[in-house]
């Protein structure tokens, strides 16, 4: 019966059931008026965020060489150490929109080439010094510099011009950019004292939580920032971080009570995790995807009736269900799901086809086997899809020759570097950000080796096209040419998954990055 | 005593010799490994003036020949230099991480030496006899199963399921002796199973090798007991093996540990050597090298004296 009440208090408290109707169906239950309210008040405090104690988190991609830089983040913990100590200007929000942080309003001009972040007044650093503009114009600085090493610099190239004014930074374009606030949300960009010119890696923020322990590798500990200038936030009085790599560690970590929620259970053991009691997997859709990408400039993918073969022999729902274990969803053959803002439905899907795979096969020419290179390091579970591909190529009359390769130099030696390979991307909040980063013809990171004028134009003109509507049908019909002439083939996305302790409170689903994009130890409480 | 100061200063200087060879071949190595300590550095996010403007920092445009003898110059000063990765002090980095991995080997061998060396005699006592095959049988099958399966055994049955050691045994400055004992015990348990078999089944052949000689016989013959013929007058002159299998599982623990560490998130010299092998971050590794090397080293050079020391014909060579 008291599971059953439970069941009922928690629709009253999401809105769904009136306050009078409970009463009603707990007297059916046989619970008496006293017992019901009872239930009714300890689930509405449940929902209550609680201050205080002490809430700790496994995650793995930590390493001893973590510096607390945030230009050189580029793993898991340096990420959420960045969201602990720092903020940005604005961040992504759980439904993904941009969401203000040290900006307090930012706007545009009509062409969207100059745009204004007005800057919070009377915010301190942790060192207690007063936030100025200034700040905000030195940090940008640090990443767009000439001598930078910041992962953030590809984002910033398209700025021209940067300046204060008053209480304001004003940023110009070179050409117009109406996703310029999803730029400033890339993680790489906190908000430093001097930008972080005189120490960069000090770890000194406005964030919600201190900086007390750093030993990179081993733990990230801190304290409660009291001068917080955010309201609901940073609940508990003391947070960690620790680095738990092995897989089987970071989930017996969460069983045994010693950390209350980990970054990443893998997809095998999903199943394992939760049967645990007191511990609940939660899984957000998200934008990274897992790929096999040809470049499609080089012998023999340069002929797009061997690149459609490819895709046709392609089981995507294979693998969604074989190396995501159902924690995904299936691809499309471009790097955009319904995650993204402006996504069209319309293109259609293409599915596993061996004998349009074969068609296409004989129709290019080629003979001999296709040599396809991997490593486990690429994606979990990289060499295992790569076999599945081998037998669904063989099923079509294409001979897939799987070469692994060693995880350590994959992305220096072969990723971007061979003609075939296995690779993952995390994903961007925007469609112009991902196509820019990897399908634009002067993208570093064209990692299919995709040259294509028209969709080049398209990208530049979807940029500064303020209609919205016009701009998703410009989308879509980007999304169709890599979808028929691209090098990426791209069977799945991967839901985040992770394991959360049923003590913490105030769990969200934020697909954006791992950990409620990062916010997962400010945002939630443990319960009392 | 003349003779052994000299062999010993003779060991030291062939050692010295030893470490210069090691830190040039843990240069030529890493040099020999793909990508660089920039490109590990921005991974998949490196953009090529990211990678230039990274590499000029870090000075990495110098011909390796250069950088190889400006790092031997530094350690002849006793400057171990600073991490390309992340700028850290690397003498000041390591020494906490040194210290934790010889706290854990120390526990370890605390535990296991004696504990093998007991069991070796106890299996020589009852040589054949069931108490024997227990001995033997059981240390076998620990040396059998790789250790990160001891690892996750102990993890599930004593963390998860007793839950009398927490399963992550992160040390830090502010712990007590007690709670970092409890901290370490379940891989202080792991590598204790995993040394234990190797020492003690040298200790049962050593000690049965001499058990042959006639001087055995004779104190059977007086009548002493068995316990006390195999501890006080076999074990001495068997001490030789021993201390060679003892130092060389010593070394182990203290070089070799590196999945235990990883299994039970020990923040010790294993793992920080391989996070900066994976980045290239070449000081670090030529350090932690020589590091290992010269406890490698100095722990045979002390079980070749050892050796020499317990047995009088090689102490007064004619």
């Amino acid at each position: 019966m008291t599971d059953s009440l439970q069941e009922l208090s928690k629709l009253v408290n999401s809105g769904q059931l009136d306050r009078r109707t409970f009463m009603k169906r707990a007297a059916a239950m046989g619970a008496s008026l006293a017992f019901a309210n009872g239930v009714l008040i300890n689930n509405a405090l449940a929902d209550e965020p609680v201050s205080g104690g002490f809430l700790k988190l496994g995650s793995s991609g930590g390493e001893s060489t973590n510096s607390l830089d945030p230009a050189t983040a580029s793993s898991a913990v340096p990420f959420l150490n960045g969201h602990q100590w720092g903020d940005l200007l604005v961040d992504i929000a759980d439904d993904g929109t941009v969401e203000n942080r040290l900006a307090e309003e930012f706007s545009s001009s009509a062409d969207a080439k100059t745009w204004t972040f007005k800057i919070r007044q009377g915010v301190e650093f942790h060192n207690g010094k007063t936030l100025t503009p200034d700040d905000v114009l030195a940090t940008l600085e640090r990443h767009a510099g000439e001598d930078t090493k910041s992962g953030a610099l590809g984002v910033m190239r398209g700025i021209d011009t940067m300046k204060v004014d008053g209480d304001t930074v004003v940023i110009g374009l070179k050409d117009a950019n109406a996703d310029l606030p999803f730029l400033m949300a890339d993680y790489h960009l906190i908000i430093q004292p001097n930008g972080g010119k005189d120490d960069p890696a000090a770890g000194i923020g406005t964030g919600p939580y201190k900086m007390v322990v750093n030993e990179p590798g081993v733990r990230h500990g801190y304290e409660k920032n009291t001068n917080d200038w955010m309201e609901n936030r940073g609940f508990a009085e003391q947070i960690e971080i620790l680095v738990i790599n092995d897989d089987t560690a970071r989930v017996a970590a969460l069983q045994s009570g010693q950390v209350h929620m980990i970054e990443r259970v893998p997809p095998k053991i999903v199943e394992l995790v939760q049967r645990i009691p007191n511990v609940e997997v939660k899984s957000a859709p998200g934008r990274g995807h897992y790929v096999f990408i040809m470049h499609a400039n080089t012998a023999p993918f340069d002929n797009i009736d061997l690149r459609l073969a490819l895709k046709y022999a392609m089981n995507r729902e294979e693998m969604v269900e074989k190396i995501l274990f159902g924690y995904g969803s299936i691809g499309n053959d471009m790097p955009i799901n319904s995650a993204y803002p402006l996504f069209s439905d319309d293109i259609e899907q293409r599915s596993y086809d061996p004998e349009k795979a074969a068609f296409h096969y004989k129709k290019s020419g080629h003979s001999g086997a296709v040599v396809l290179q991997t490593a486990e390091s690429s994606f979990p579970g990289a060499v295992d899809a790569s076999q599945l591909f081998q037998q669904s190529c063989a099923n079509a009359g294409i001979k897939l020759e799987v070469k692994r390769e060693p995880n350590d130099g994959y992305w220096s030696e072969v990723w971007n570097k061979q003609p075939f390979c296995t690779s993952y991307w995390g994903g961007r909040p925007t469609q112009d950000q991902m196509y820019s980063t990897a399908y634009l013809s002067t993208a570093d990171w064209n990692d299919t080796r995709f040259f294509n004028e028209e969709f080049d134009r398209m990208l530049i003109s979807a940029r500064g096209e303020l209609d919205q509507v016009k701009r998703k049908q410009i989308y879509r019909d980007m999304g169709e040419i890599v979808h028929n002439e691209g090098g990426l083939i791209c069977p799945m996305f991967n839901d985040w998954v992770e394991g959360v302790s049923n003590t913490v409170g105030g769990w969200a689903v934020n697909p954006n990055q791992a950990m409620m994009n990062g916010q997962a130890l400010s945002r939630c409480w443990l319960k009392a | 005593m003349f003779y052994i100061a000299r062999l010993v200063l003779k060991r030291l200087l062939i050692g010295l010799l030893l470490l210069l060879a090691v830190s040039a071949l843990i240069f030529a190595g890493t040099e020999i490994l793909p990508g660089d300590v920039a490109q590990s550095i921005l991974g998949q996010s490196a953009t090529p003036e990211a990678l230039a403007n990274l590499r000029r920092d870090m000075g990495l445009d110098e011909p390796a020949i250069v950088r190889y003898f400006n790092w031997l110059g530094g350690i002849v000063r006793g400057d171990l230099g600073q991490a390309l990765t992340n700028g850290a002090d690397i003498a000041d980095s390591i020494g906490k991480r040194l210290f934790n991995t010889l706290f854990l080997a120390s526990v370890a061998a605390v535990v296991a030496v004696p504990f093998a060396i007991f069991l070796g005699l106890l299996a020589v006592r009852y040589r054949n006899r069931w108490p024997d095959k227990l001995i033997s049988g059981s240390t076998l099958a620990c040396i059998s199963l790789p250790e990160f399966f001891i690892g996750y055994l102990l993890i599930y049955f004593v963390a998860v399921k007793l839950g009398w050691f927490p399963s992550v045994a992160t040390v830090f400055d502010s712990m007590s002796f007690t709670e970092r004992l409890s901290a370490i015990a379940l891989p202080a348990a792991t590598l204790t199973l995993v040394v234990l078999a190797h020492m003690m089944r040298m200790t049962r052949a050593a000690i049965l090798n001499v058990m042959q000689s006639a001087y055995i016989e004779t104190a059977e013959l007086k009548g002493l007991s068995s316990l006390r013929i195999i501890a006080a007058h076999a074990l001495p002159n068997a001490i030789a093996p021993i201390a060679n299998v003892v130092m060389l599982n010593l070394a182990y623990l203290i070089v070799g540990v590196v999945v235990v560490e990883v299994i039970f998130v020990y923040p010790g010299m294993g793992q920080y050597l391989v996070d900066h092998v994976a980045k290239r971050d070449v000081p670090v590794v030529q350090a932690c090298g020589l590091i290992f090397a010269s406890f490698y080293i100095g722990l045979n050079i002390l079980a070749d004296i050892i050796s020499i020391v317990s047995n009088p014909r090689i102490r007064h060579p004619r």
